[in-house]
This record gives structure tokens, sequence and C-alpha cells, in this order.
């Protein structure tokens, strides 16, 4: 090979930066999120309405569309009331229902989102529920 | 022909991926055995091809040049465009391989009434390119966030310029839309241009439509067919801790964008794609111009036996004496 030398460096540079994520997670344990549900509000609820605004597989991954829709019904459009898929009504509102129930954000909201590194802008103008520091 | 075979091969890798994860239930095959078999021909195959070039032997000292060379002490030399020391070298690539220099140099010959020839700066493919390939490299920084616990500072600083219209939630990212737009651009540009277009191979249809697949499931997953993202990171984590996990409950759109992926990974090193590579290696590019300073070799140079005077001399100094040729030594 002619320039072996910076062709080695190259190569080296190219197999670090691809190697990368693999080296970055060496030695780290792996912890899966955990959100708790054992809010007061919930523990409340009987056993079989124990249940979300909508159900869970559907919350998992269309919470934030959800709450987009929620915002745009409320803020635009002053309907402030939403019926889910079984008839059931509930006021949208971000700190009234959705926190009144998870009132665990530390241990519910944030245990996804950090998770996965989402850091959601809302709580810079919406108040979080108060929590003890954990 | 030429645009219509690689489209469908897309469709066909993502009916592929559908019926596979959907029929037949292949979650590990899609999501495990293929990405690891894709990033490990990523990886070989472009050390082969550069190892391959850097065999390649460089007869000749043939940087491009578009400046002054290095001359006469009194004479300004263009560092830049005509670079005779490696760090000049490493200048001028530097910018090429972050700015596109070259095409920004882009022009536009037109033939107007007159008839006249009249150039023109082009600069639509370079902006695209360039809107191209930033994107494409945010994009894949950002997405260390899927490959990692505890996602570093620079990672999270990107993103949130990346997102910081705050539009919609999840809030729209401005690479994802430049992405598409500058790959429809390519795409266009190459079909409605007739010169481009009788230039257009099968090989250059294939990889925009395959980055416009990964990038419209990409965009599909985040804004409008939501997929359940925790179990999307366990899957990836799995992935990188060599501990692979399929976890249940991850609709299929998922296996699809990660089966375009690896197909764009395995595909990378044998095709026009691996000019990532590639432009490092164009002597061209990374050869100083210093052929009047250090004279260059010839690596096919066959060692000729070289008979010099002197040699000639001491085989027939008596002849020549003989016949009163004059000699250099007596
Ligand atoms: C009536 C109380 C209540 C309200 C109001 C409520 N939740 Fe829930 N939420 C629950 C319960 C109970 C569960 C667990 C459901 C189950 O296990 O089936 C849950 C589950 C979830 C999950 C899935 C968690 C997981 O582990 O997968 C998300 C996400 C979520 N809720 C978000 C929200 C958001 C966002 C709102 C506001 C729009 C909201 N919830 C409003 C009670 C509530
Ligand atoms: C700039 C400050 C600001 C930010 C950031 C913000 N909001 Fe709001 N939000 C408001 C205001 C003001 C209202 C109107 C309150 C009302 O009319 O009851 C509102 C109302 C809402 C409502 C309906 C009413 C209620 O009581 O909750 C929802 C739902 C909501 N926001 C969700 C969100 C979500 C989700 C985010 C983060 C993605 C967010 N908001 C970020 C200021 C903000
Ligand atoms: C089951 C895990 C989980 C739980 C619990 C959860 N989230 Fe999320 N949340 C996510 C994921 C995943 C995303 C999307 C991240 C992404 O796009 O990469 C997200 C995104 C969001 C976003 C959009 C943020 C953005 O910038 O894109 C909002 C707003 C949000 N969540 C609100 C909430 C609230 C409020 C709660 C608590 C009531 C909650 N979430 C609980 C997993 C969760």
């Amino acid at each position: 090979m002619y320039n072996a030398g910076k062709i080695l460096i190259g190569l080296a540079i190219f197999f670090g930066l691809a190697t990368f994520p693999f080296f970055y997670n060496m030695g780290k344990a792996v912890a899966k999120p955990d959100p708790k549900l054992d809010t007061p509000e919930i523990m409340k609820l009987a056993k079989q309405d124990r249940k979300c605004v909508e159900p869970k597989e559907f919350m998992r991954a269309e919470h934030m569309q959800l709450l987009n829709n929620w915002r745009d019904s409320v803020v635009r459009d002053n309907v402030r009331v939403y019926v889910n898929s079984e008839g059931k009504k509930f006021d949208m509102s971000l700190q009234n229902t959705c926190m009144r129930c998870h009132s665990n954000k530390k241990k519910f909201c944030d245990e996804c989102h950090n998770y996965m590194a989402v850091k959601p802008y809302c709580w810079d103008c919406h108040i979080a529920p108060k929590e003890k520091e954990s | 022909m030429k645009t219509l075979i690689p489209f469908f091969a897309v469709v066909i890798l993502v009916l592929l991926a559908l019926a596979g994860v959907n029929m037949g239930n292949q979650q590990f095959l899609f999501g495990v055995i293929i990405p690891y078999a894709a990033v490990t021909v990523f990886i070989a195959g472009i050390i082969y091809r550069v190892v391959k070039w850097g065999r390649s032997p460089v007869p000749f000292s043939i940087p491009t040049t578009c400046g002054q060379q290095k001359s006469l002490p009194w004479i300004k030399q263009n560092k830049l465009e005509n670079p005779s020391t490696t760090l000049w070298v490493m200048a001028r690539m530097a910018l090429e391989v972050f700015f596109f220099r070259s095409l920004f140099r882009n022009i536009k010959t037109e033939l107007r009434e007159g008839p006249k020839l009249t150039y023109g700066s082009d600069k639509w493919l370079w902006m695209a390119g360039l809107a191209f390939h930033w994107s494409f490299l945010i994009i894949l920084i950002r997405h260390f966030r899927f490959f990692a616990q505890g996602v570093p500072l620079p990672i999270h600083i990107i993103e949130s310029l990346d997102s910081f219209l705050q539009i919609g939630i999840p809030l729209l990212y401005i690479t994802d839309a430049l992405l598409l737009g500058a790959v429809t651009f390519l795409f266009a540009r190459r079909v409605y241009l007739p010169s481009v277009r009788y230039i257009s191979l099968p090989a250059d249809y294939f990889p925009l439509f395959l980055i416009f697949g990964i990038a419209v499931s990409g965009v599909l997953m985040r804004y409008f067919v939501r997929v359940d993202i925790v179990s999307v990171k366990q899957l990836t984590m799995g992935l990188v801790s060599f501990t692979p996990v399929i976890p249940k409950g991850i609709s299929s759109i998922f296996y699809v964008h990660l089966f375009l992926i690896s197909v764009l990974f395995a595909y990378f090193p044998f095709s026009k794609l691996v000019h990532m590579a590639g432009v490092f290696m164009s002597p061209t590019r990374n050869m100083p111009n210093d052929s009047r300073e250090v004279r260059h070799i010839n690596p096919w140079n066959y060692p000729v036996h070289i008979h010099t005077y002197d040699e000639y001399e001491n085989d027939f100094r008596d002849k020549m004496k003989a016949a009163g040729i004059p000699v250099e030594k007596e």
C-alpha cells in the first residue's frame, strides 16, 4: 500500500466513528424505564377502572399527539371536553387531568423521557405537580 | 426503465420487510441479524475499498490546480487553489468535504439567441447537495440518542437547534424537511434536465429512492403513524450492547425503516456512495503540487539497467583512442 501511514490513520478514524456506539455503551447496564402508576389518585380507583384516557398501547405511542390535539382544541377552538373511545368524558387539561392522575411526574413521565433523552418544553409554562425530591 | 427498475427495487424491499414481519414473524431476522450483517459488510467493505485504492499506484503527480503555482519568491502563490504543502492540501480537502467547493464553481452553459454562448453561475446543485449532505449528517448524529444510555450534551444541543421552530408535537426537525426537499430536488433534476437524464443510470436513481424511502418511513414514524419509541430504543440498545432483544408490539413500519437502512449500509461500499471514502483517496485532491521540488517516482517504473557514458567509455576506450575520438578519461 502506498502512503500506508496516512491511510491507516484515516481507516482508524473511520473504524472508531463507525463503532463508537458499541464502545460508548460498553460496561453500562441497560436499564429499561419503569413508569410508576402507584399515585394516590390512581390507587383510589377500583381495579377495573385503573385506565388511562385511552388504552395503554395507544397512550404509550400517541400521548404527545393527544396532548397536541388537546392543546389546539382548547386554545384555538375553546372546546374543553374530550370524549374517549369508550364514551367517557375528560376535561382537556395537561395539569388538571393528566397530572392529577400521574402526579408522580419524576417517576412517570420523566422515567421514559430521560431514557429517550427528550425534554418536553411544556414545563417552561405549565406547572409540574409538587413532588418530594427523591 | 432507468428510473422504474430502481423504483420498484425499493418498493420490493419495503414489501419484503412488511411481509417478513407481518406474515413471516421474522422480527429477529429483520431486527437483529440483518442489521448486524449490514454493519459488518459496511465496515469491512469500506476498509476493503480503501485498501484497494491505497494499493493502486499513482503514476504521475496529478493534483488539480486552479491558481498560481509555487514559483519564484516574488510571484504570489495561491496556496489554497494550488497547494504545495500537506497542510494546505488538508485545508483544501476540508473545504471540499465540508462545503463542496468544486461544486460551488459549477457553471451553466447556454446557447442564447444570436447565437451567443453564455456562461452563468449555477448554484442550485451545490445548494441542494449541501442541504442534503448536512441534513443527512445531522440526522445521523441525532440518531445517536437511540444508541446511548445517557446522551451526551452535544447531541442535545444539535437536537434542540434542529427543532427550535417548535412546530407541533413532536417538534418538527428542520433537517427532516430539508432532507426530503433536497432528495426530491436532486431526483427532479435528474429527470427534468435532458443532459443529466441522459447520463443517469439505475445506480444513480437507486440510492435516491432508497434514501427517500428511509426518510419517508422515519418521518411517518415520528409525525404520523406513531410507534412505541420506548420499545424501539430497547431494541437498538440491545443491538449496541450485544444483548439483542425484540420487544413486542413494535409496528412493522419500524422494521421497514431499519431494513432500508441496512440495505443502504450494505450497499454503500460497493456503489457510488463510497465517494464518502473516495474523496480522501482522489490523487487529484490529495496530492500537493510540489512536482518542481520533489521528484514523483512512478511506482510502475521498471528497474531499467542504465548504461552510462562512463561505462560506455570504459568498454570502448581503446578503440575510441585508436580511432582518434576524444575521451574524457585518459
Ligand atoms: C384517570 C386517571 C388518568 C388520567 C386522567 C390519565 N392517565 Fe395515563 N394512565 C393511567 C393509568 C391507570 C394507566 C395505566 C393503564 C394500564 O395499565 O392499562 C395510565 C397509563 C399511561 C401511559 C402509559 C404508561 C406505560 O407504562 O406504558 C401514558 C404514556 C399515560 N398514561 C399518559 C397520560 C397522559 C399524557 C394523560 C393526559 C392526557 C393521562 N395519562 C391521563 C391513569 C390516568
Ligand atoms: C409558552 C408557554 C406554554 C408552553 C411552552 C406550553 N403551553 Fe400549553 N398552554 C399555555 C397556555 C397559556 C394555555 C392556555 C391555558 C387555558 O386557557 O386554560 C395552555 C393550554 C394548554 C392545554 C389545554 C388547557 C390546560 O389546562 O392544560 C394543554 C393540553 C396544553 N397547553 C398542553 C401543552 C403541552 C403538551 C405543552 C408542551 C409540548 C405545552 N402545553 C407547552 C402555555 C404554554
Ligand atoms: C411509556 C413511556 C412514556 C411515558 C410514561 C410518558 N411519555 Fe411522553 N414521550 C415518550 C416518548 C417515547 C416520547 C417521544 C420521544 C421521541 O420523539 O423520541 C414522548 C414525548 C412526549 C412529548 C413530546 C415531546 C417532544 O418534544 O417531542 C410530550 C409533550 C410528552 N411526551 C408528554 C408526556 C407527559 C405529560 C407524560 C406524563 C403524564 C408522559 N409524556 C409520559 C414516552 C413516555
